[in-house]
């Protein structure tokens, strides 16, 4: 009985499989991807959907150790991997008997061409394909079968030579280059580049994995047992992370303007989401027009630095404590008409409010003012101690030094009975205002914060791209920033910068993907909400130490 | 001994229901008192009259000879006034240790810059937050669960959490809505000498809304009693027990009219 309802289990994940690679051929993302190699001939394209037939066989596999016999888990991966082939098989069969081309337009003779590996005969690229699919299912099944460090040093191994393979252009732009570039081709690795790669890393992914299983204590462990990290340790790990973060972008990145522009994107987005964590994360008050607050930082810098008609030349310095002040204005005044609102209400306003922004910046009415449409162009780039930071990589030290500033505010916000009063907010708002809490003060406190950092944001940002249009202050933008810090997880200040990363830097690296921008967003959002609520990094509980008794008191 | 508390012709409305009407009630300084009543028949609308979240439509509240009725909940709550809920109403995802540092909230007077800042006197006072928020909790018995979110604990802990939340803001009057509401006999005998040892403890005076009579009888010194949020009877438990009103308005017409022998004693106030 219970192996039958086993059985019945990976047929439905195999069939599941088989509609998921359909979807995806469909949408037009195999075809597209298939000029770019990865491995060898092996194409983006493939990779897409095979990875589909790999995953859905260890997702299978990993459910089903323990229930069945441990030998036949690779064949039931098999199966799951077979079945999704085979359905995707179906999809030429189909499609060149009956024109699909008027309904998916991506249903054309050179997709299925494709999918049956380019054989002239259909029985063979059809056997081809499933004999892929079971062959890749069967393989990620094994691994939850292995001890697991190998397990680990497997997986670790494959997705990280296929990730070097998808990213080859860009691993080339590092110093990675220096080490590795006799693996890479032109445009991917080179099948013998993978298989060293592979072994290589495999390697350390199983020397960690082992390092691990032999140190349980190294691992994330409750902190409620170990008490608070000792203060040099502490202060130890801080130091390296700041000096790694100082030479990121001369030394790893190799000074390199498309990886460093990425880079100081994603920092932007970090200033603007440890602002909009203020406001959501901490105090729970829902905010969809906080691009407002960075348009308003922006035009700030833009119209006070240009050297164009609209400007008044002043220089970066002089306007950026301005701009900060104007968005932390814009946030109080809109803080007191939404006080009493909450939930869903709050968001409709402040949504309102965003496009208030804009559109005021595109109407003809403040054209002479702010360049309506046109906006304004001619932002020179900041300057310190006499130079110009006008490359990316010089920006980005001024980025980092507005990250660690916000973060040092908001930490030491958070940690104080400011920061309690938030939170207490964010649980239930009536009884924090009957716990003695002033709810108008704490709100727009709450705002103010919110709204300064995103201001910061957008000043930096104005002067960074030396231009600013009302169109880029998009309700596209506030939307991800809220997105980035539900998938970093809510609250958590690592988690902005985990979000940001995830949300904002790889799909700019990903440029073959922009296309599919948005369903990845959607996806991603849909099965972070299924599999981890609480985000990549999730805030975890301050521990609270009893204070130390026998230490000398302080005069009170 | 002065009464702390003054309520004059309290009425609440809603559209057409009266909730609570022309209620007149007085508590003793360092009383413990309780108001009971059918449900539905006002007590908690009382309640938050008081602290607060209602703004009565007529009548005075007078706490310490100050007028509040009508003053904002967190007003109300830094003047001495403190509260639990009869459903449980802790800030479920911060820790236990932290509910009872925001309880302290109105007794803090440092800003957010000098949270920024770390000022020697924001340090100072987060020390003196910390030491207070452990003795609390020693107190109430949670030290255990100090680190653990509130939503976690037990029942019974949540409860006394709350009561240590509402010490921490230092409060003169205490009003506790149901205490004892789905204890078990042991728990429940243990809230009513936890009660009296708080009374005793912190000076406090203690307003209790409860339905258990057995928790009633045995902890009040004054009862009143409420019915479709009129008074129908107040005084001493012995006196509560007897009062023909109060049985009907409990058990129905027929209940009362079989203890014919019970004299009434209820003072029309």
């Amino acid at each position: 009985m219970q192996n039958a309802t086993i059985w019945r289990s990976t047929v439905k994940a195999g069939l599941l499989t088989g509609v998921i690679a359909i979807y995806i051929a469909l949408t037009g993302m195999v075809l597209s991807l298939s000029q770019r190699p990865v491995i060898g001939k092996l194409s983006l394209g493939h990779v897409v959907y095979m990875l589909v037939f790999a995953g859905m066989g260890y997702i299978v596999a990993r459910r089903h150790v323990g229930k069945t016999q441990r030998a036949l888990v690779p064949v039931h991966g098999a199966l799951v991997g077979g079945l999704g082939a085979a359905l995707l098989a179906l999809l030429p069969i189909v499609g060149r008997k009956i024109d699909l081309a008027w309904m998916f337009v991506t249903a054309k003779p050179n997709l299925y061409k494709f999918l049956l590996f380019n054989q002239e005969s259909t029985a063979l690229g059809i056997g081809y394909l499933i004999l892929t699919g079971a062959a890749l299912g069967a393989a990620t099944a094994t691994l939850p079968v292995l001890p697991p460090v190998l397990h680990q040093a497997l997986l670790g191994g494959a997705s990280t030579t296929l990730l070097m393979g998808v990213l080859a252009e860009l691993v080339q732009r590092t110093i990675l280059k220096k080490a590795l570039g006799p693996l890479f081709a032109y445009k991917g690795l080179k099948p013998w580049g993978a298989a060293v790669l592979f072994v290589a890393l495999s390697v350390l992914f199983g020397l960690y994995a082992w390092w691990r299983q032999n140190h349980p204590q190294a691992q994330r462990s409750v902190p409620l047992e170990t008490g608070p990290e000792p203060a040099w340790k502490r202060s130890l790990k801080l130091g390296l992370l700041l000096l790694l973060l100082l030479i990121l972008p001369i030394w790893l990145l190799s000074k390199d303007t498309y990886l460093n522009s990425v880079l100081n994107l994603v920092g932007l987005y970090v200033i603007m989401g440890l602002g909009l964590n203020i406001v959501v994360g901490f105090a729970g008050l829902l905010d969809l027009g906080y691009v407002a607050f960075f348009a308003i930082g922006a035009y700030t810098v833009a119209l006070m630095t240009s050297l164009g008609p609209l400007g008044m030349g002043y220089s970066f310095w002089q306007a950026l404590p301005v701009a900060i002040v104007f968005a932390l204005s814009a946030g109080v005044i809109l803080g007191v008409p939404v006080l009493r609102m909450r939930g869903d209400y709050l968001a409709i306003v402040t949504l309102g409010f965003g496009e208030i922004i804009r559109i005021l910046a595109n109407s003809d009415w403040l054209k002479p003012f702010m360049g309506g449409a046109l906006g304004v162009l001619d932002i020179p780039k900041p300057e310190i101690f006499g130079r110009v930071l006008k490359e990316e990589y010089q920006l980005y030290y001024l980025i980092l030094a507005g990250i660690l500033l916000t973060w040092f505010i908001a930490s030491r916000l958070y940690h104080s009975r400011v920061g309690r009063a938030w939170q207490a907010l964010r649980e239930d708002e009536d009884v924090a205002e009957a716990m003695g809490i002033h709810l108008v003060t704490t709100k727009l406190l709450a705002f103010g914060f919110g709204a300064a950092f995103s201001g910061l944001s957008g000043a930096i940002f104005a002067a960074k791209v030396g231009s600013v249009y009302p169109h880029t202050f998009n309700l596209i933008i506030s939307i991800n920033v809220l997105s980035l810090i539900i998938v970093g997880g809510i609250g958590s200040l690592p988690g902005v910068v985990v979000g940001a990363l995830a949300l904002v830097g790889l799909p700019e690296l990903l440029r073959e993907f922009s296309e599919y921008r948005m369903l990845f967003y959607g996806i991603a959002l849909i099965a972070m909400m299924l599999v981890k609520p609480e985000g990549f990094w999730p805030k975890r509980l301050n521990v609270y130490a009893r204070p130390d008794e026998s230490a000398p008191e302080t005069a009170q | 001994m002065a009464p702390i508390l003054v309520a004059r012709h309290v009425t609440k409305r809603f559209g057409g229901l009266v909730a609570v009407n022309d209620l007149d009630f007085e508590i003793e300084e360092h009383a413990i008192a309780s108001v009971i009543g059918p449900n539905g028949a006002g007590k908690t609308t009382f309640f938050n009259c008081i602290t607060g979240f209602y703004v009565p439509e007529e009548g005075t509240i007078e706490f310490e000879g100050k007028e509040i009725q009508g003053l904002r909940p967190d007003k109300i709550t830094t003047m001495g006034i403190a509260r639990t809920y009869q459903n449980i109403r802790l800030f479920g995802k911060m820790s236990a240790i932290e509910n009872v540092m925001v309880g302290m909230h109105p007794r803090l007077s440092l800003h957010w810059w000098d949270a920024i800042v770390h000022t020697p006197a924001f340090i100072r006072q987060e020390k003196k937050v910390l030491r207070r928020a452990w003795e609390l909790l020693d107190y109430i018995g949670l030290a255990e669960w100090a680190n653990h979110q509130a939503n976690s604990l037990p029942y019974g802990a949540q409860r006394r959490l709350e009561i240590a939340r509402a010490l921490a803001s230092e409060p003169k009057l205490l009003l506790l809505d149901e205490p004892t509401a789905g204890m078990n006999p042991q728990e429940t005998a243990e809230m009513i000498a936890f009660i009296r040892q708080l009374r005793d403890d912190w000076n406090l005076t203690i307003l209790l809304i409860e339905h258990d009579m057995k928790v009633v009888m045995t902890i009040s010194e004054k009862i009143t009693v409420l019915d479709f949020g009129t008074k129908i009877a107040e005084g001493k438990p012995e006196e509560i027990q007897r009062n023909p009103r109060v049985i009907e308005a409990y058990l129905g017409r027929g209940a009362a009219s079989g203890l014919s022998t019970a004299e009434a004693t209820a003072p029309a106030a």
